[in-house]
């Protein structure tokens, strides 16, 4: 079991640093100059040669390439994640660590919510197989898989303003300082989000559901005379969930970027409205360190699903 | 490319297999007996393309033409969808929204696809340093979430029709190639392919003529469920600004105008292109269902 986990933190390292690289090389190389795009582009002027020249030198990007990512790297490595671009001042770091907490609680929540809606759906329509309940709840379940998760957003926006004339707080407070108010603010992303997520896991749960039903020790699980909450719950829903696990981390990670949107609809102030904030101002050093740390968000939360699942089956060890 | 160049593509491509009779009827008819639902998602999805491929035969109006005296209205008579903020038929926009939206899910998939077909036939069959290699490639890029992935390079190349197709064709490489990779490897240790390495053919000629033929029916119901999730992808780019950007109609802008008035938004604004998101997108889920059961009942369990 060690150098099981010690082989897949190995395999995280290139990964993570593969990731730098490509965002380094997207946000450097692939604009040509950046600060002329940036700075040249649509705003208040256009630098002249040698004002640009003194700008980059100020911050450090007239030398190499490999020099300024080095630099990225140290500063990186040592928590220091800059300031953004157009507001000198504004601190990254201080940024994630007020905003953070709103999309971790959103992904969380919506995490909850999917389970809660997959689990009975999943067992239901698997051992119903082939009856109304089974059609109408599946039915249910590919219908929402294809409901775009910020147009439910938006639908349930429109709807608590229509009904109740009602809409969610938008002001940054944290779980502790207000919970009531955290929670009006991130319930409603939760949902958009949660939804659609639980509608994959049900479909997921179904068919492990399916095929573990088919097997031997079910049978005989059955015919010792056990009542059908035990073997269903303690028999095969233990096995079924195997799969589900690896694709509900997988699936927390897409939540982390399909809050981007949701968050944007009900303008909530968490990392992925900052986030489109950012690209829309051409805020790049903004862009680099968020888009950074979602997929080494997303990495760890592979590593951790990957690890948990070699501890629950004994039988992957690859 | 302009879109209107890229519209004539297609349609010149339509028209010519259509005029050669190439078209493979016999087992299509197969297709439409053994699914009701997929048949009805095949039918839909036709439809859809010819709205998007002549929206001029169908829109009541032009997608940019003004009526000034009905700025805002619900839906009516004269405006079955209503008018949007600026006084456009929005039925109109929606039907002229289906051009943008299906020419990028169509171009993205289908390079994005052709190129981790290519990629996942080569790592799956060749092996050793290069499929190591290349894994640790595809981890990289797996490593973002899709959108975050998107928006980077949307945010490095800038918005429009050409980067958002760009984005989406490069989100859609590495997931392909990992299905891709799997069947190519469970070929590779089958006998005919070691009966050709006997004889000592090429490893081009095995993985052409041996290990991709092998590998069609997984791709299909591969990138059919990805036309779903390009179209997901496009519409939630566009919603946040960094797709086609207006005046040009996509269904995602369109949402992404009602933004800015969210204090009191105008219903038929919201729900009518959101309709039109969803019914694209689950019936190219039903279609891709129905493929995987017909071209492959095995690949069932494997393909989730």
């Amino acid at each position: 079991m060690g150098s099981y986990i010690v082989r897949r933190l190995l395999l995280a390292i290139p990964t993570i640093l593969g990731v730098t690289v490509l965002i380094f090389v997207a946000m450097r190389v692939i604009p040509g100059d950046p600060l002329r795009s940036i700075i040249g582009e649509g705003q208040i002027y256009v630098l002249s040669d040698e004002e640009l020249a003194s700008v980059k030198a100020s911050l450090g990007y007239d030398k190499p390439l490999f020099v300024q990512y080095l630099a990225w790297m140290r500063d990186v490595a040592k928590g220091d994640l800059g300031y953004s671009f157009w507001q000198r001042d504004k601190s990254i770091a201080d940024m994630v660590i007020r905003r953070g907490p709103v999309t971790l609680q959103i992904s969380v929540m919506a995490l909850l919510l999917a389970w809660i809606i997959a689990l009975p759906a999943g067992i239901v329509t698997a051992v119903w197989r082939n009856t109304p309940v089974d059609y109408g709840v599946r039915g249910l379940v590919t219908l929402l898989m294809a409901v775009p998760n910020f147009w439910l957003a938006l639908t349930m926006i429109l709807l608590t303003i229509l009904i109740w004339n009602w809409r969610p707080p938008m002001e940054l407070v944290t779980l502790w300082d207000s919970p009531w108010t955290s929670f009006q603010m991130t319930i409603g992303p939760a949902i958009a989000l949660g939804v659609g997520f639980g509608a994959l896991l049900a479909r997921m749960i179904r068919s492990s559901m399916l095929e573990v039903l088919r097997e031997d020790y079910i049978r005989t699980a059955w015919a010792k005379g056990l009542d059908s909450s035990t073997v269903v719950i303690r028999h095969a829903l233990r096995n079924a969930l195997l799969p589900t696990i690896t694709l509900s981390g997988l699936y927390l990670g897409a939540t982390l970027g399909g809050a981007v949107a949701v968050e944007r609809a009900f303008s909530v102030p968490g990392l992925g409205f900052s986030l489109i904030y950012a690209v829309q101002a051409r805020d790049w050093t903004v862009i680099q360190s968020l888009v950074l740390l979602f997929a080494v968000v997303y990495v760890i939360i592979n590593l951790i699903v990957d690890i948990l699942y070699g501890l629950i089956d004994p039988r992957i060890r690859y | 490319m302009t879109i209107e160049e890229g519209i004539g593509l297609v349609r010149r491509t339509m028209t010519s297999v259509v005029a050669t009779g190439k078209l493979p009827f016999h087992s299509l008819l197969g297709f439409m007996r053994s699914s009701l639902l997929g048949t009805v998602a095949l039918v839909l999805l036709v439809g859809l393309m010819f709205i998007g491929l002549f929206p001029q035969l169908v829109a009541p109006y032009d997608s940019s033409q003004l009526f000034y005296t009905n700025l805002k209205q619900p839906p009516s008579m004269d405006h079955w969808a209503g008018t949007d903020f600026i006084a456009r038929d929005s039925l109109s926009r929606i039907i002229y929204g289906a051009r943008i939206t299906l020419l990028v899910a169509f171009v993205s998939v289908f390079i994005g696809d052709s190129l981790g077909f290519c990629w996942g036939v080569m790592t799956g069959y060749l092996g050793k340093k290069f499929d190591l290699i290349s894994q640790r490639v595809l981890d990289m890029f797996i490593a973002f979430p899709t959108i975050i992935l998107a928006l980077l390079l949307l945010a490095a190349l800038g918005a429009g029709l050409f980067t958002i197709i760009l984005a989406i064709t490069v989100v859609r490489i590495p997931g392909t190639a990992r299905v891709i990779r799997s069947v190519a490897l469970t070929i590779r240790a089958s006998q005919y392919v070691e009966a050709a390495e006997a004889i000592g053919a090429s490893q081009i000629r095995i993985m052409v003529r041996h290990v991709a033929p092998q590998c069609f029916a997984p791709l299909f119901v591969v990138a059919s469920a990805g036309l779903g999730a390009a179209i997901f992808t496009e519409a939630a780019l566009s919603f946040l600004g960094m797709g086609v950007p207006p005046p040009t109609p996509t269904w995602g802008n369109m949402l992404g105008g009602v933004l800015n008035e969210l204090f009191r938004p105008p219903w038929w604004l919201v729900v009518f292109p959101g309709v039109a998101i969803t019914v694209t997108i689950l019936a190219f889920n039903l279609l891709g269902d129905a493929l995987r059961d017909y071209l492959d009942p095995r690949l069932r369990g494997r393909l989730g």
